[in-house]
């Protein structure tokens, strides 16, 4: 059962086969079992899951089900979720109950959908391998000396070890598909706009994005389906008509134009993925699809201009953490600046204060014109090489991260390092475009490997198609760890 | 460009960090590592860019200017560090 899809656990409940309740109870007893040596969950709370599976067996029990209702899913520690302890990774809010739904969540309640828990996550979604949590790191389950990559790391590991049928991420830079990628599972940013980012606690308003982690296409366009659709709650969400995700997946890809950035194929990308992803292309023209050589000559400032626009987006949100209304307060202090500064400077870990601080650099007085706007001009070039590509394709392909998986503390002291883990990632985060991780291969460690494809605005259906016909053709997405 | 202790003293107390002097030095060399980064930007001829501060050219939406908030004053105090009388208490600011 821990390896059907979504799809398949819907007809098992529909058909009464089983119950949401016995669903539960399964995926619990394998949390049980694995989380303490993956520590890819921050709270579980049994009880809490097991009343939402009643409710949703009673919606299947008087008519009032959803195609997904009574499918559990497992919820990344970044979205407010009333009554439960949401502490995005940080000790700053490691005593938040929070007291209202994001609007995700909202969603997935309204689905009837059961929360198995909250997922592991880099300290308030800043870090690429998941060692920043304040609740510590979470393993890799395909060799757990290795990160699982963030910052939705336990979410990814999670889906990985079938210790739930799926989970939602939410990608600033690359924090859905890059450990998608890590860890062998798929996973979509949807185009900036379409998930509401109400009650997902803020990194930099103007990259964060919600999507679904799960292990296939179809799986993540069912998802979808539930998590997009205007909130008036949130400022930039779009008003669009609700879309059905899933109504292309069949659809075959002859005349499909596969765009290959000549750019996300240079040096710095380690050349088992790099065989991989050629492989994966490879098969994608066996189906019908052809290929063009396309430039995104700007993506190279794509790291330089998102570690000016993202610390200064997060340095402005993370401003609200000044241990007043909620979350942890420093317990000694000698005047209110000192209360601020003394509960930040013990609230926050290593990687977020350093991000404040270039964010607070970067805005100060003097240097606005030379890093914030220079900045902003520059995601503008990146975002028009995008516009200019899509004129000559239909989707581009490349890899979703320049190597696989790296060991625990092997990049930790050296945040450059680290933040080069996110350079074929962070471009559609700038440009607002969607972007999906699905699995192509292992590299000569058994680690997976991630292709990426990086639609056209609003194109997530097209993108989920090539997802689901890659995944109908090959069997990477089927792999699981072996022995858990 | 370098940022120096001093400097990095200074961002801190912008931002409300806490920051020691030994603190001030460790992280020296890691920001300059990251502005190092960051200024490979700089060299970008962005004459007659339009900045871009969102992926979809919308503008803000109005809404009615109707009550749409109910009162949940006793869920969101009873979250906070100190609370008394329906108030949040912070250190003495005015003697």
């Amino acid at each position: 059962m821990i390896e059907s899809s979504l799809k398949t656990l819907a007809t098992m409940l529909a058909g009464k086969q089983i119950s949401s309740t016995e669903l539960c109870q399964t995926w619990l007893a394998r949390i049980g079992s694995l989380n303490p040596a993956l520590n890819a969950f921050i709270t579980v709370d049994a009880d809490k899951t097991l009343a939402e599976a009643a409710r949703a067996d009673q919606m299947r029990a008087t008519g009032q089900a959803g195609p997904l209702t009574g499918v559990p899913i497992a919820h990344k520690d970044i979205f407010c979720t009333e009554g439960w302890l949401t502490s995005c990774g940080s000790k700053m809010l490691g005593n938040f109950i929070a007291p209202y739904d994001a609007h995700v969540i909202q969603r997935f309640k309204a689905a009837g959908m059961p929360s198995l828990g909250k997922t592991n996550m880099d300290e308030f979604a800043m870090g690429s391998s998941n060692e920043t949590s304040f609740f510590g790191a979470v393993k890799n389950p395909w060799n757990p000396d290795y990160v699982p990559g963030g910052s939705s790391g336990g979410a990814a590991a999670c889906v990985a070890a079938r210790m739930a049928p799926a989970a939602t991420g939410t990608d600033t830079g690359g924090s859905i598909r890059q450990p998608a990628a890590l860890c062998g599972i798929t996973g979509l940013k949807p185009t900036y706009g379409l998930v509401s980012r109400f009650g997902m606690i803020a990194f930099a308003s103007s990259l964060d994005q919600a999507g679904p982690m799960a292990k296939s296409a179809e799986d993540c366009a069912l998802l979808l389906s539930v998590m997009t659709g205007f909130d008036p709650n949130d400022s930039t969400s779009l008003e669009r008509e609700k879309e059905d995700y899933s109504r292309d997946l069949e659809r075959p890809l002859t005349g499909l134009r596969i765009g290959l950035p000549r750019e996300f194929f240079a040096d710095g990308l380690n050349s088992e993925v790099a065989a991989a992803v050629e492989a994966a292309v490879a098969e994608l023209k066996a189906l019908g699809a052809t290929t063009i050589e396309v430039t995104l000559p700007n993506s190279q400032l794509a790291i330089p201009v998102y570690y000016v626009l993202a610390p200064a987006e997060a340095s402005s949100n993370l401003s609200r953490f000044d241990g007043v209304r909620y979350g942890y307060r420093a317990p000694e202090y000698a005047d209110l600046n000192d209360m601020y500064s003394k509960t930040r400077a013990q609230g926050f870990g290593d990687e977020v204060k350093r991000r404040i601080l270039i964010g607070a650099y970067v805005l100060s007085h003097g240097y606005y014109d030379a890093y914030y706007l220079q900045a902003q001009k520059i995601r503008r070039l990146i975002a028009n090489d995008f516009t200019e590509a899509f004129k000559t394709c239909d989707v581009i392909a490349g890899p979703t991260a320049p190597g696989t998986a790296f060991k625990l503390g092997e990049k930790s002291d050296d945040p450059v390092s680290m933040y080069l883990n996110d350079l074929y990632t962070i471009p559609a985060n700038l440009a607002g475009l969607p972007g999906m991780s699905l699995p192509c291969g292992f590299d000569g460690k058994g680690l997976p490997i991630g292709l990426q494809l990086v639609g056209n605005y609003f194109s997530e259906a097209k993108m989920l198609n090539i997802a689901h016909q890659y995944q109908h053709a090959t069997d990477w997405h089927r792999r699981a760890p072996e022995g858990l | 460009m370098s940022l120096s202790p001093d400097d990095i003293k200074r961002i801190a107390r912008l931002a409300r960090l806490e920051i020691s002097e030994a603190e001030a030095n460790a992280s020296k060399t890691q920001l300059n590592a990251i502005f190092d980064l960051i200024a490979t930007m700089q060299a970008v001829d962005t004459r007659n860019v339009n900045p871009m501060a969102h992926a979809q050219d919308v503008s803000q939406r109005l809404r009615d200017d109707v009550v749409t908030e109910t009162d949940r004053h006793a869920d969101f105090q009873k979250i906070a560090p100190a609370v008394e009388g329906d108030l949040y208490l912070v250190p003495k600011v005015i003697d």
